[in-house]
């Protein structure tokens, strides 16, 4: 079994595939910025605290700053870049916008991902639930309130409603 | 923050990792979902020569019920065990406690072999590995063992394990009769580390006496630790709110918690006693709704 100081991966990202032959030592945020020039997946606080890098991999929410991309090999990533279809938004793209869900917009699209995993599981979330289910993602602006409010409304407007209470 | 280099070993099958583990032996470190040691690697707490990368391996994320046991394998996420059924009916206590760890994103990653191998003194599982009396399954290429919970955890990130073994598995009772459990974390902000967490396991019989009793305690000391004193003052005593407050008091006996930037030495005693007490409590009506439910 040989030690490798380079490594060759291959991920499907936003639907496109890519191969790198790269570090061992890469994380998978560095890999998503640096290498496919995707700069909407943030470095926050790099400790895996803050949850600005979060990503899409293998259908679950991930803090990618806290993965080696080696570890991505053979996977399927969504990022932030990938949600529009034929230039129309995300249902929780269009919450955020509808709501006010964002000031700064550094946190936005870990937050973003984060409640794209959560109500795919969860259609119908409490607020509590909601809330709960951010608890890996830091806002420093908005205080959270609208945020959770766009949560409540995308998820409204995936189940098929208007969006609107 | 960039890790520090390292040479990459990606074993195809478990006999394989094994074999690695025991010619790399210290100057290797395995890594799963990644969640203790890359962060570790980033503050250069640990810069191992080799990582041994298991988290593809098959056959290693799985519950099962087995002879009254219920078996987990050491690749199983927070998550998995979070949501499973089987738990849910046959051991809430690890699923609940599986839900308080860290965020949704660190339980989609991280593994039960992967947090009970690095041992944080203050980690949510070894609360209710002591509280289960659970055993921790080593393998090597010299064969299998199976540890004790109260034989694993030697002190702050140091376990029983030995440089050349993986943890593979992990075994906690399927519950039976009219039992109750609960995981009490106390934190003060989302997502944090326990400054006390209490786990408890109460079985009751129809005479409402209190047949069986595992309380298990972390973030209290150098380990997790099993709360003796507590135990021996539930069992044969009625099911009572009064018997629990009784029990309850004992939680801080031969408790030295440690004092840090959260919470101080003293603080921590007399919120053993609380989180217990919580833990008992809610513990306790599980069981007797449990009754209830089959009386």
């Amino acid at each position: 079994m040989e030690a490798l100081e380079k490594v060759r991966i291959t991920v499907k990202v936003n639907g496109k595939i890519y191969t790198h032959d790269i570090d061992p030592r890469l994380l998978l945020v560095h890999y998503i910025r640096d290498y496919l020039g995707l700069t909407g997946t943030h470095v926050g606080c790099d400790t895996s605290n803050c949850g600005a890098c979060t990503v899409i991999l293998n259908g679950k929410a991930v803090k990618s700053c806290t993965l080696y991309a080696f570890m991505a090999d053979g996977g399927e990533i969504l990022t932030v870049e990938g949600l529009e279809k034929d230039g129309k938004l995300h249902p929780i793209q269009e919450a955020f916008w509808e709501n006010h869900a964002l000031q700064c917009g550094f946190c936005t699209p870990g937050m973003i991902m984060t409640l794209y995993d959560f109500l795919s599981r969860n259609p119908r979330p409490t607020e509590e639930e909601v809330r709960r289910a951010i608890e890996g993602n830091l806002c420093r602006c908005t205080g959270y309130q609208n945020i959770v409010k766009a949560a409540l409304w995308a998820a409204e407007r995936m189940r098929g409603g208007g969006g609107d209470e | 923050m960039y890790p520090p280099r390292f040479s990459l070993i990606v074993p195809s099958t478990l006999d394989e990792a094994l074999e690695i583990l025991s010619k790399y032996g210290e100057n290797a470190k395995v890594l799963a979902g990644g969640h203790s040691l890359i962060p570790l690697m980033k503050l250069r707490l640990a810069s191992p020569k080799y990582i041994v990368y298991i988290g593809k391996l098959q056959g290693l994320s799985y519950i099962r019920e087995e002879a009254g046991r219920i078996h987990i394998g050491a690749l199983t996420t927070h998550a998995t065990i979070e949501s499973s059924d089987l738990l849910a009916k046959r051991n809430p206590l690890l699923s609940e406690t599986a839900s308080r760890i860290g965020d949704l994103q660190v339980r989609n990653m991280g593994t039960i072999g992967g947090s009970l191998a690095h041992a944080d003194p203050a980690a949510d599982y070894p609360a209710a590995m002591m509280a289960l009396n659970a055993e921790i399954v080593a393998k090597s290429i010299r064969g299998e063992r199976v540890i004790k919970a109260s034989d694993f955890f030697k002190g702050p990130f140091t376990t029983a394990l030995r440089s050349d073994e993986l943890l593979v598995e992990v075994r906690i009772p399927a519950l039976n009769g009219f039992f109750g459990t609960a995981y009490e974390k106390l934190v003060f902000r989302a997502m944090d580390f326990a400054i006390v967490g209490v786990a408890a396991m109460l079985e009751i019989d129809k005479t409402g006496t209190i047949v069986k009793a595992g309380v298990g305690l972390t973030g209290v000391g150098s380990t997790a630790v099993r709360a003796k004193g507590v135990e021996e003052e539930l069992i044969g005593k009625p099911a009572s709110i009064d018997t629990i407050v009784k029990a309850s008091a004992r939680a801080s006996e031969n408790l030295n918690p440690p004092s840090d930037i959260r919470a101080s030495s003293e603080y921590r005693r007399a919120m053993a006693v609380v989180m217990t007490r919580r833990a008992l409590s809610r513990a306790l009506e599980a069981a007797k709704a449990r009754m209830k439910g089959q009386g």
